[in-house]
């Protein structure tokens, strides 16, 4: 089903970071950072406070933003790809919403896929798109103009957008922030069903802890230390999200207790003293 | 239970319809447009005349193939040219404020023209005098890449852009007043007269010249219309499509700017209808802009068509200045539009 990389090496399937740092003129945000590869087939969480990063660092990957250091998807060194050739392979989701405007959804659908899909086939993108929002269950809303949607629909559009394209990667910039709780397990649920059809591999910054821990095989943490933001730590969610990596990353007391179904919670008590928090100054040297 | 795309080119097929019914429209009004004016001439006249020219008696041909057929044509391109001209503008700058008129193309094109006449600039060519419109092009060109300059070299934001159109709008003003006050009575007249749009200036070779950039520019904002689109949906999305989004609105500006000074320069200063043509093919057409672009272009040029019309029935005996007419007939008819709108959703 997933038309990219025929010949996919097994050993170099997947995401990897080398050494990538990103930033503006005057000052870096990320730095140094190093992600084991990650195999296809995982859907990897990435969380840290705010203005850590995370945005930029989904970014780097998708190309939007210049980077140092190297993104390997499947072995090869995305920076050496055309930027139409990067985004056929890497799915980028931003966290603005779709615009309130008199396009209805459906066209919002058809002009995603003629500019990133030129090759399809009309028939074929018209089922892509049929697809998609039958998965998400959007059906409803495919001739309502986005001006008449809510924002949580927007969003949901907005995924759709991202979705239907098929690209190997997917990167999810906060896809749940404006979401009720029933449609926040939807996306969760509908892009778990994506990776789990094989090929796929996510990586979805969120705050949501609980859901993190609920969906996802892999969570990067990321924090601030000496002045840029750095990788914290990164591994198995129920392992890597401990009361002190809590504290260090957030600045917050928390417990991980389990529900009564034997799955970790996070319950995040107080705010910790301000002096202990390590986000806000936005170093140099 | 239909499918979505069977749903979606039902729903498409209804706006295409409304397009089809627009030209028509259109093609009415071009005909009442010759039919009209202050010399009198039968509706069966103007119809005979145009298939077949000799069946008319002389002064009767002149009437209608130097004066109402090219005056009524005009009416149409410069129209079409302004409403595509502001539906790009509206979606390269994301605001529902921008026209050629609202950034200043148009002040800038009536301080060009008033340069040529204070001067006593000529420029004779094609046996006329193209000093006015050529100054007029020239300076409504170099405004737009003014503002280019300003959104390329200092990666500036959409609304800097919008607000920096809006300074040039008052310093070509001022510009205008400072020439108005340095000119002589003559010099005076012939300004004032410029600034209120006149189609009296229509000749043949100047429309083909409109034409001809009209459907060069509808052919080239064609191409991109899908991009267009896209960024209309959102320009986070569209850049992670793989648009180059920063290029498409310098080139779309680039197109605008060429269509908005070619109208402007031979027809003065019309307002209004780069404004509001998009508007009404929004509230029509949605804006896919397939047929979003194409629908603003007709209705501006059904505006224009219109206040034609109207310039010439409204005072019997006179030809009112046309860019008096869309500004006094249009405004109520769009607030009327808008409020309707509001009432009803």
């Amino acid at each position: 089903m997933m038309k990219n990389g025929p010949h996919i090496d097994e050993r170099a399937a997947g995401l990897e970071l080398r050494g990538l740092g990103a930033g503006y003129a005057r000052q870096s945000v990320l730095e140094g950072l190093d992600l084991p590869r990650i195999a296809p087939g995982a859907l990897v969480a990435l969380v840290g406070p705010n203005a850590v990063g995370k945005s930029t660092l989904l970014k780097a990957i998708a190309g939007l933003q210049p980077v140092r250091g190297q993104v390997l998807l499947d072995g090869i060194d995305l920076a050496t790809l055309g930027q139409r050739e990067r985004l056929l392979r890497v799915g980028y989701l931003p966290q603005a919403l779709p615009q309130a405007t008199s396009l209805v959804a459906y066209e919002a659908m058809l002009s995603a896929l003629r500019a990133s899909r030129p090759d399809w086939s009309r028939a074929h993108a018209e089922d892509a798109i049929a697809r998609v929002f039958a998965t998400l269950g959007l059906d409803a809303l495919a001739l309502r103009a986005l001006n008449q949607l809510s924002g949580g629909q927007r969003q949901m559009i907005g995924l759709a957008q991202m979705l239907v394209r098929e690209p190997r990667l997917l990167l999810l910039d906060e896809p749940t922030s404006a979401l009720d709780l029933r449609w926040q397990l939807q996306v969760l649920q509908t892009v778990r069903a994506r990776i789990d059809q094989g090929g796929t591999l996510a990586v979805i910054a969120v705050h949501d802890l609980n859901l993190a821990l609920r969906f996802c095989d892999h969570i990067v943490v990321l924090g601030r230390s000496q002045g840029a933001s750095r990788l914290l730590a990164a591994g198995r969610p129920a392992q890597v999200l401990t009361p002190a990596l809590l504290a260090q990353a957030y600045g917050v007391r928390a417990r991980v207790e389990h529900c009564s179904r034997g799955h970790p919670l996070v319950l995040a008590d107080e705010a910790l003293e301000p002096p202990s928090r390590q986000t806000g100054e936005r170093g140099t040297p | 239970m239909t499918s979505l795309a069977a749903r979606y080119r039902r729903f498409a097929a209804l706006r295409r319809w409304l397009l089809a019914a627009m030209a028509l429209a259109l093609a009415a009004t071009l005909v009442l447009d010759m039919a009209t004016g202050p010399s009198g001439m039968a509706f069966a006249d103007v119809l005979t005349g145009l298939l077949h020219p000799d069946a008319l008696a002389l002064e009767q041909r002149v009437i209608l193939w130097q004066v109402r057929l090219p005056y009524a044509v005009m009416a149409l391109l410069v129209g079409a040219a302004l409403g595509l001209a502001g539906a790009e503008m509206q979606t390269a700058l994301n605001n529902p404020l921008a026209s050629p008129f609202t950034l200043g193309l148009s002040a800038a094109a009536a301080v060009g023209a008033s340069v040529a006449v204070v001067s006593g600039f000529t420029l004779m060519a094609f046996g006329e005098n193209l000093a006015v419109p050529l100054l007029a092009f020239a300076f409504a060109a170099a405004a737009t890449l003014l503002i280019q300059l300003l959104a390329w070299r200092y990666g500036a934001t959409v609304d800097s852009v919008v607000l920096f159109g809006i300074a040039l709008l008052f310093s070509f003003e001022a510009l205008l007043w400072l020439l108005q006050f340095i000119a002589d009575s003559n010099a005076l007249q012939q300004i004032v007269f410029w600034t209120m749009g006149s189609l009296a200036r229509a000749t043949w070779n100047k429309i083909a010249l409109v034409a001809c950039v009209l459907l060069a520019c509808a052919v080239w904002s064609g191409r991109s219309a899908w991009a267009l689109t896209a960024l209309r949906a959102g320009e986070d999305q569209a850049r992670s499509f793989g648009i180059a989004v920063e290029r498409l609105r310098l080139v779309t500006l680039l197109r605008v700017s060429l269509l908005a000074a070619t109208a402007l320069a031979f027809v003065g200063t019309i307002g209004f209808v780069g404004l509001v043509g998009p508007h009404i093919a929004r509230l029509l057409l949605g804006e896919e802009h397939r047929y979003y672009l194409p629908g603003s272009a007709l209705a501006g040029a059904l505006m224009l068509s219109g206040a034609s019309i109207l310039s010439k029935t409204l005072v019997p005996g006179v030809v009112l200045p046309i860019g008096i007419i869309t500004a006094l007939v249009g405004v109520p008819m769009f607030m009327a539009l808008i409020l309707g709108r509001r009432r009803g959703a």
